[in-house]
């Protein structure tokens, strides 16, 4: 993990708390309430992570939030962010102007399993704004597809207003070696998708339960349902893997905000095998 | 630990030479005091500002500090009370504390990390419980991924002089967490007091070079075996009268009971105060707040204590995850005593019994976590 380095009075000294400055580039409006913010680097330096990491943004003045990294991984030099303003500081991120500033520090946390993954079957189910968190994992495997055996993405969203990234799902669904499906909860006039919940998307198979690595991004209901279905077919959960979210102040293990069980999210999460969260994940307000 | 093995005897005027020394080196010196009827930390200049001859009663939800009217030895003694509602924490690890400020520049803004010099404490009166709080927090805000860096700067600089106790109160169990009564490493000199009325003087344990310095600058004697087993002695009782005691395997009672009827129990007496997250010398948890100046061209970002009581500690969009009362108490002491295990490798209570003393309502958790045991898995 890196840190942040902060520069002032002429010297950088690493203090994991304060946040660097980067500048808004490109905006892209995804839905009514969800943009993708590109942000640019001051120092001129590539933004390395990992899919599935995590940064916290800052706001001016108004506060700062948890936010995946969405773009891809092996074009660094832009540090891409997709948000669904639902708050305070999503809010305020919204009305962000190109050129405009904001804080950045990270990346942190663990990451999606995409190496372990190559030689399996990758099958990745996710719903609403948790295809964001996935979007650098699905980069990756199409940057290094050969290393890779069958590939599923099944994406579920409310409404067909609400899918997310809906031209890039339209791409990677005309391609041979993906199998991509796509279902929403509510159908509305025009529609000739499917509709039901993405768990029932599973039941196309598509790939070999025994080598299949999963990745599940989305409300924990979903995760859970998710997790049953994969189980039924045979997936076993230290090959599957989910995204958890917890209330997060400071993503360095100080805050204690973040805590589920004996996990701290931010940095021993937010991707866990769900093998290590087996006998917690239906505890109720842990 | 140093490994000097020796220990030495030092009179009562040599500690408050010791004091002024550490003083004349530049150390900003922290040790109990007498505040609104209670022993606190705060700043102390020399031998004088110490407490004497004040004993404490602590009980669940209970806490009262009288002046001894007993023998001459217990009138006299410096350090014959326990501890109070402050911990060493507060400096490390401020209840509120500037992070950075932002200041705005057209559509830009920078950011400035404060520029004062961290002091360089010395914590004068260190008991052995709190020697433990101080390494358990250490592990916290130095751990194996990042460094909190106003903490690490404050810390390295520190000195610590450990007080031994040679009494205890009802609240304290540190004898069943191996935490006191008398300290085992971390600390650049422990004294132990002797006092019988006749020769006011202490026992002094060196921990570390510095602490080899210090006591150089000071007249010392070689200890000899009465000073030796009269310290011990002292040391002993305190253990002896320590009835509190935490189940061995409160760890793993805790890992198997997060859906034990009792956490019901418990939360219907407990008031969500926090009282016991802050008067913990280990509770480590902080929120952030920012705040913007009248102008709106000044920005600044501040951590403050928190606490696992709040409803809104667990908020995510949507709703707090902990909504029950039930819930967050059962946070609490599973982290301190179970999952920080899992965290640190230690657990996070030394036994002090603060959180048994402050707790409005007397809830004592060596009574909870029997409780879990019995009906428990
Ligand atoms: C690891 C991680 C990755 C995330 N990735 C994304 C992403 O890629 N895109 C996206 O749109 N959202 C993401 N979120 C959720 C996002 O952080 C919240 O929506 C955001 O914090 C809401 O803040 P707010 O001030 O706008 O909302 P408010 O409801 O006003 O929240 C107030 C405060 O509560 C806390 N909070 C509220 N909701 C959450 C939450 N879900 N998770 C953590 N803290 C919360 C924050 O401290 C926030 O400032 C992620 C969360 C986590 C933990
Ligand atoms: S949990 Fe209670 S007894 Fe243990 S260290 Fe904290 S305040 Fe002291
Ligand atoms: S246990 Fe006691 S001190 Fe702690 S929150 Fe509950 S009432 Fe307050
Ligand atoms: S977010 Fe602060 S400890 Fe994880």
């Amino acid at each position: 993990m890196t840190q942040a380095q902060v520069k002032y009075a002429g010297t950088a000294v690493a203090d994991p708390m304060t946040p660097v400055l980067f500048e808004v580039g490109k905006i892209k409006r995804e839905l009514s309430d969800t943009f993708t913010l590109e942000l640019i680097s001051q120092s001129g330096n590539p933004f390395s992570f990992k899919p599935g990491q995590f940064t916290m943004l800052y706001q001016f003045g108004v506060g700062e939030v948890p936010i995946s990294i969405s773009g891809d991984p092996l074009n660094p030099s832009k540090l891409t962010h997709t948000i669904r303003a639902v708050g305070k500081v999503t809010e305020a991120m919204m009305r962000l102007k190109k050129g405009d500033m904001v804080g950045v520090r990270g990346p942190f946390g663990t990451n999606w399993p995409v190496e372990a993954a190559e030689g399996s079957d990758v099958v990745i189910i996710t719903g609403g704004v948790g295809l964001a968190p996935l979007r650098p994992a699905i980069y990756h495997l199409l940057a290094n597809r050969k290393r890779y055996g069958n590939i599923c993405i099944y994406y579920g969203a409310r409404t067909p207003e609400d899918i997310l990234f809906r031209k890039q799902l339209e791409k990677w669904r005309g391609r041979f070696d993906l199998k991509v499906e796509v279902t929403v909860d509510r159908a509305l006039a025009g529609w000739n998708g499917r509709v039901g919940v993405v768990t029932k998307l599973l039941d196309l198979g598509g790939f070999d339960a025994d080598q299949t690595v999963a990745m599940v991004c989305g409300p924990e209901v979903m995760m859970r349902f998710s997790v049953r279905a994969l189980n039924e077919l045979g997936v076993r959960n230290d090959s599957i893997y989910v995204s958890m979210e917890r209330n997060m102040k400071c993503a360095v293990g100080f805050c204690g905000h973040c805590q589920y069980g004996s996990a701290f999210v931010c940095k021993d999460g937010p991707v866990f095998p769900f093998s290590d969260l087996e006998e917690i994940f239906d505890v109720r307000e842990l | 630990m140093g490994t000097e093995t020796l220990k030495y005897v030092i009179s009562l005027s040599e500690v408050g030479k010791l004091l002024g020394n550490i003083k004349g080196q530049g150390f900003h010196v922290v040790g109990p005091v007498l505040a609104d009827g209670a022993i606190i930390y705060d700043t102390i200049h020399s031998i004088e500002d110490l407490p004497s001859g004040y004993q404490d009663e602590q009980e669940g939800g209970h806490y009262r500090l009288k002046k001894s009217t007993g023998r001459r030895g217990e009138r006299d003694a410096l350090f014959r009370y326990t501890v109070g509602p402050s911990s060493w924490k507060r400096f490390l690890f401020p209840p509120e504390q500037k992070l950075w400020k932002a200041v705005r520049e057209g559509k830009s803004f920078s950011i400035e990390s404060p520029k004062e010099k961290p002091p360089r404490y010395a914590f004068f009166g260190v008991r052995p419980c709190e020697v433990s709080a101080l390494k358990i927090q250490d592990k916290v805000f130095c751990n194996n991924d990042f460094q909190d860096k106003g903490y690490a700067e404050k810390r390295k600089k520190s000195l610590v002089i450990a007080v031994n106790c040679t009494r205890s109160v009802s609240t304290c169990f540190c004898r069943s967490m191996d935490t006191g009564p008398k300290a085992n490493g971390g600390f650049d000199l422990a004294l132990t007091e002797i006092s019988d009325g006749k020769n006011h003087r202490f026992i002094v344990e060196v921990g570390s070079k510095k602490g080899s310095k210090l006591l150089k600058g000071i007249d010392h004697t070689l200890a000899e075996r009465h000073d030796l087993s009269s310290a011990a002695a002292r040391v002993n009782s305190a253990k002896r009268a320590m009835k509190r005691q935490m189940p061995k395997d409160a760890a793993k009672i805790l890992s198997k009971n997060s859906e034990h009827p009792h956490w019901k129990d418990v939360a219907a007496r407990c008031l969500n105060c926090a009282n016991c997250t802050m008067v913990c010398p280990t509770c480590f948890c902080s929120t952030v707040e920012d705040t913007t100046s009248l102008s709106g061209d000044v920005a600044e970002r501040w951590r403050r204590w928190d606490s696992c009581f709040t409803v809104d500690f667990s908020y995510i969009h949507g709703g707090p995850i902990r909504r029950d009362s039930a819930a967050r108490y059962r946070q609490w002491l599973t982290h301190k005593l179970s999952s920080w295990h899992d965290q640190f490798g230690t657990s996070g209570c030394t036994g002090c019994g603060r959180c048994i003393t402050w707790c409005p309502v007397g809830i004592d958790i060596t009574e909870e976590i029997k409780a879990l045991q019995k009906g428990g898995k």
